[in-house]
């Protein structure tokens, strides 16, 4: 009797030195929802297959302008999993690495974004009821204010088409969203005592700004960034849909299933697979989000 | 005895959309090295304004603050670093003065850094020490505030404050939120402190049979003013204003030595009115049960009614 009572207080124990560490605390949580935990099985096998796309790509060369009219428009099969387009390439491997140019796009928008947009809504929302507050936020109001998609469109076609237009108009676009964001919690959080007693102590408005009221604002943003990744990517898509992307012959979700639309119905897979990929990337961000999310509120509470 | 800080005439009025909040009208006090100040009233009578004037959160509408002969009845931030680093406070809610996203070594850090208190190598022996002194092992460095309990949170608030060695602190309600096994804790400690170190605290409360143990005097704040100031024992021995007189009596007493010494029964009528409409004359008279024709004409002054002890009130 002792003993089996013994034994259960055991696995007890070792159960909870599992859970112990902060990570192993962490997956516990994260893992409970198990969309979240499909969420990051699809972003890691999306962030893979565009790291490795030249060693996993069936055919690699087929990623750049390269044409086999021999091998045009065929169907899906063991050859060619996602069939071929009219220029004989393969669009399995014009997939992968056209996650490359979706996940640039979408880490070089946040780069952008996020730094920009959470300054301003610091320092915006430190300074509430000043005239930097007014200036900044109705800046911001002045760029949410137009649609998000044709501000983009307006700009990359002003600009010259490329990867490179493409994300600077989406920056342009998306940086108010985080001010907002940051200015609701910079705010409420300068009201708190910590900061209060920061700037009695004498401490520095950059102290203020990043060493007390930033860190409490990083979970929030941290999730909004998952998620952002997705729309990001998405938004680049439809860009590069309207020929306003990566250019051809470069492979882009985008274009592929612009390009492939027009062959619709008979040659199916050209428009379909690319647009699974692109739902496929703005899934798993999302469920990643989520959960993500989910675990920083479980967190403070 | 060297004087720490003056208070003088100390006016603070907010506008708002209602009109003009008269949140402070009338405070003057002083508070020499070593010596404790309990500010006492009850919520909306003006006391954390003060504290917070002080402190310089907020700016006086007149009246002057002088620290140690100057003035420094300004905004925190046109304040020199030298005057930050002698003034303190500990707010009410420790669950909100300390960050969550840093560790306590790190929030003790910060004022030894900003007033360069000691060289790089040093600050983690001033820190254990700063832990020591507020009684915490010193394995609380590594600790996040979200895993400290509301009386140790309160503990690492006050090691901060000492962290400056400062002269003065301001003790806004302290121990308030916490529970009374704890408060002893807080108390006690602030004490011993105090003489340790020949600290004058300006201790903001509510609970006024707290000051009996902790105040050298007490001042009773009143619609934002003061309305009555005395040595300790003389204030509960010997209270004279009507105000006092109801709030002594309304402490629950448990043995029938503190009931003899309690004033005889008032009882409390009616609640503090809004500082938008202060009442003519003197503004307790509403709920006064001695009051005069005089009492809702004019305002009565300030007067020593013996050595030390004043009251603002026309019986005296």
């Amino acid at each position: 009797m002792n003993g089996v009572l013994e034994e259960t207080l055991t696995t007890i124990d070792d159960k909870r030195d599992d859970h112990r560490t902060r990570a192993g605390r962490w997956w516990y949580q994260f893992s409970k929802n198990p969309l979240s935990v499909v969420g990051l099985a699809i972003v890691i096998f999306v962030v893979c297959s565009a790291i490795f796309a030249p060693w996993i790509a069936p055919y690699p060369e087929h990623a750049g302008p390269y044409v086999n009219y021999g091998e045009a428009n065929q169907s899906p099969s063991t050859n060619h999993l996602f069939g071929t387009d009219v220029f004989g390439r393969d669009i399995l491997s014009r997939v992968f690495f056209a996650f490359r140019s979706a996940l640039l796009m979408g880490i070089v928008v946040l780069a952008i974004v996020v730094p920009i947009g959470v300054t301003l809504g610091l320092i915006a929302g430190y300074f509430k009821n000043t005239w930097i507050d007014t200036v900044v936020m109705r800046i911001t109001d002045i760029f949410l204010s137009v649609p998000p998609l044709i501000l983009a469109l307006a700009i990359t076609s002003v600009l010259e088409p490329n990867l490179t237009n493409a994300m600077i108009a989406v920056s342009v676009m998306w940086w108010p969203w985080y001010t907002r964001l940051v200015y609701g919690m910079a705010t409420s959080i300068r009201n708190e005592y910590f900061v209060q007693s920061a700037e009695l102590l004498g401490a520095s408005k950059f102290h203020i700004l990043f060493r007390e009221i930033l860190p409490n604002c990083l979970s929030t943003i941290l999730t909004k960034m998952t998620l952002d990744m997705g729309w990001v990517i998405l938004i680049g898509a439809s860009l590069s849909f309207v020929g306003l992307g990566e250019q051809p012959p470069k492979p882009s979700l985008g274009t592929m299933v612009s390009d492939g639309a027009r062959y619709l119905p008979e040659y199916w897979w050209m428009a379909v697979f690319p647009g699974l990929a692109i739902m496929l990337i703005v899934l798993g961000f999302n469920l990643l989000g989520d959960g993500i999310g989910d675990l920083f509120s479980m967190e403070e509470s | 005895m060297e004087e720490l800080l003056k208070v003088e005439q100390l006016k603070k009025h907010f506008v708002t959309s209602r009109g003009i909040v008269q949140a402070v009208s009338e405070a003057t006090f002083s508070i020499t090295a070593g010596e404790t100040l309990g500010l006492v009233g009850e919520s909306g009578s003006g006391k954390s304004t003060v504290a917070y004037m002080v402190m310089g959160l907020y700016q006086p509408t007149d009246g002057n603050i002088r620290f140690k002969d100057k003035n420094i009845g300004k905004y925190h931030q046109k304040r020199p670093l030298e005057l930050k680093k002698e003034l303190q406070i500990v707010f009410q809610d420790p669950g909100s003065s300390l960050n969550p996203r840093r560790s306590v070594g790190k929030i003790l850090e910060l004022p030894l850094k900003i007033h360069r208190i000691d060289s790089q190598f040093n600050l983690r022996k001033r820190i254990l020490d700063l832990l020591d002194m507020v009684g915490l092992p010193k394995e609380y460095e590594t600790k996040y505030p979200s895993s400290l309990g509301g009386g140790e949170k309160q503990m690492v608030a006050i090691a901060r404050a000492l962290s400056t060695d400062p002269s003065l602190i301001v003790l806004d309600e302290p121990t308030s939120a916490l529970d009374v096994s704890i408060q002893a804790k807080i108390i006690n400690t602030l004490i011993r402190i105090q003489k340790e170190r020949n600290l004058g605290y300006l201790f903001i409360t509510h609970d006024l049979s707290l000051m009996r143990n902790i105040a050298h005097r007490v001042a009773i704040m009143y619609l934002g003013r003061i309305v009555e100031q005395a040595l300790t024992k003389d204030f509960f021995e010997t209270p004279l204003h009507p105000y006092t007189q109801m709030l002594l009596a309304s402490i629950p007493v448990v043995s029938e030595e503190e009931e003899k010494i309690k004033p005889e029964r008032i009882t409390s009528v009616g609640e503090i009115p809004s500082p938008v409409n202060i009442p003519p004359g003197c503004v307790f008279h509403p709920r006064c049960p001695k009051k005069m024709d005089i009492c809702s004409q004019e305002e009565p002054t300030m007067v020593e009614y013996k050595p030390g002890h004043f009251v603002r009130c026309y019986l005296y």
